[in-house]
């Protein structure tokens, strides 16, 4: 090994792979061994067995539809109203100056606080689940994507100008389609952390969802099932992660070269 | 006729403590039709700064730019403007930044592309319209952001040392070609650099600054006649030239250091 000497690609996948079967093989011989008990910590085998049964015979599959529908009609929400405020906060001064001291409040006021506030307002119903979804992604969003549209690089903006572009043409034609890459990549890590909120928002004053069985499964030491849970929620983050990766990299061709 | 005239134009910053620094003295110059007047001084005298001014990028403290006799009140599609850093647009292909004004000013499709593929080829890029910026050498890069002042018809371009990043080859090689354009396309060029091989070679005219505050000190046609084979550099009159430039230059680099050291 050297520093910052690039792997090659199937050496990636195998190493990338191998900490998984490591993780895996650690687990395994702790419950098999004995080393932990099987009320704190179940083994892969029966966790996979609980897992299949959950999805078979307990309707599972409609709890993780509900999951992913909260999680991502919330962001939706967040994104539409995010987008067009951030881009105006990064282009207009004034306007920044009049959000951005707020937003920046905002910010640090944490989702699953809300959640009593927001069932006694919205009820237990999905305008809560959405509602919590929306606070921990909104203002984070906006922030991000002011910063993106404000570091616009000026020379770009001056050649634009000398170019005839007005105001809007600039917006329009410079500020977004430069900024859009980098958007792009903010809103992939939101919503990684929109997953969080959910499960949160679930755990309290829910009848359904992934975080609702595993408050179920925790009144009945169910830990089989509270990992399998877990395990379905991480599995779900990273195909969105990579789905989201892989449609930034065929829509934004150009931000990959030279990298 | 004078397409520019720049009349008692100054320009003073507001430094750290208040008191204002004087970058730019009261400063004259008219630039006719179908001029290329290069503006040649040590850095920072504020030569960028005059042309910036022009191209509405900054605004003087006193005096106006007048172009074909109309106060310029910013930036505008009739004073195009190379700059020494790659300004292309990194998410367009070469031909579409060539279309960006021309699209801007809402010219059917069909003609954009007309228009865009003449310069691309008379910029030598024919094949590479498709090609991202972050693709292309300095100089492609270069010759692009040519193409695409061109393109949109401006009355003068604007040139802020624009080969100023290249390898010294590429830069004679860039230099010729963009002689070449100028002799067959005859527009009018204020062009600021700080190489006085490069102010002779390609002026008409040569404008030599003073250094902080800068002002225009010497101002002389360039004896040498069109079309400018590369060898001319290597002619009497030439060296003759530069030989008094490069004195002048000198003088105000000293100056230059002098205050700085002070």
């Amino acid at each position: 090994m050297k520093p910052l000497v690039p792997v090659a690609p199937g050496a990636r996948i195998v190493l990338g792979v191998a900490f998984f079967v490591l993780f895996v093989a650690v687990w395994a011989a702790a419950t098999f061994g004995g080393l932990v008990s099987k009320t704190f910590l179940a083994d892969p085998v029966s966790m996979l067995a609980s897992g299949w049964a959950l999805l078979t015979k307990m309707g599972f599959a409609y709890d993780i539809g509900m999951t992913v529908w909260r999680v991502v009609g919330g962001f939706l929400i967040a994104a539409v109203l995010a987008l067009p405020l951030g881009v105006a906060m990064g282009a207009y001064k004034p306007i920044e100056a009049f959000f951005e001291p707020f937003v920046s409040f905002a910010r640090y006021l944490p989702a699953s606080a809300f959640i009593p506030l927001l069932i006694l307002w919205a009820g237990i119903g999905e305008a809560q689940k959405l509602a919590v979804i929306f606070i921990g992604s909104f203002f984070q969003l906006v922030l991000m994507i002011a910063v993106i549209v404000g570091n616009t690089r000026r020379d770009l903006v001056e050649a634009a100008y000398t170019l005839g572009v007005g105001d809007r043409g600039l917006i329009r034609r410079v500020l977004m389609p430069g900024a859009a890459p980098e958007i792009a990549e903010v809103l992939r890590t939101v919503l990684g952390w929109a997953w969080t909120y959910v499960i949160v928002a679930e755990l309290i004053g829910a009848s359904s969802g992934i975080g609702h069985m595993i408050t179920d499964s925790q009144a009945l030491l169910a830990t089989d099932q509270i990992i399998f849970g877990i395990i379905v929620i991480g599995l779900i983050g990273l195909a969105s992660d990579l789905l989201f990766k892989w449609a930034n990299r065929r829509l934004y061709p150009w931000a990959a070269l030279g990298r | 006729m004078n397409v520019l005239a720049i009349r008692g134009v100054s320009r003073s910053f507001a430094s750290a403590h208040g008191a204002a620094t004087l970058a730019l003295q009261a400063t004259d110059l008219q630039v006719a039709e179908n001029d290329f007047v290069t503006i040649l001084g040590p850095s920072g005298c504020g030569k960028s700064t005059l042309l910036r001014i022009v191209a509405g990028l900054d605004h003087p403290t006193g005096g106006e730019v007048l172009l074909d006799g109309r106060r310029i009140a910013g930036p505008g599609a009739d004073r195009g403007m190379v700059f020494q850093s790659y300004t292309l647009f990194p998410w367009l292909s070469v031909l579409e930044n060539v279309c960006f004004g021309l699209r801007e000013r809402g010219l059917p499709r069909a003609q954009q592309l007309e228009v865009a593929n003449g310069f691309v080829a008379k910029v030598g890029l024919r094949g590479f319209e498709s090609h991202f910026p972050k693709q292309l050498s300095g100089g492609m890069q270069q010759r692009t952001a040519i193409a695409r002042a061109l393109a949109n018809g401006p009355r003068i371009l604007l040139m802020d040392e624009p080969f100023g990043a290249l390898d010294h080859q590429t830069r004679e090689l860039m230099q010729e070609l963009l002689l070449g354009i100028w002799e067959s396309e005859r527009k009018t060029v204020l062009f600021v650099t700080h190489d006085i091989d490069e102010a002779v070679f390609m002026g008409s005219r040569v404008v030599v600054m003073s250094a902080r505050p800068g002002r225009i000190k010497l101002d002389r046609p360039v004896p040498i006649p069109h079309p400018r084979h590369y060898s001319v550099k290597t002619t009497a009159a030439f060296s003759e030239l530069k030989a008094e430039l490069m004195e002048q230059v000198r003088v105000e680099v000293r100056a230059a250091q002098a205050a700085a050291n002070a």
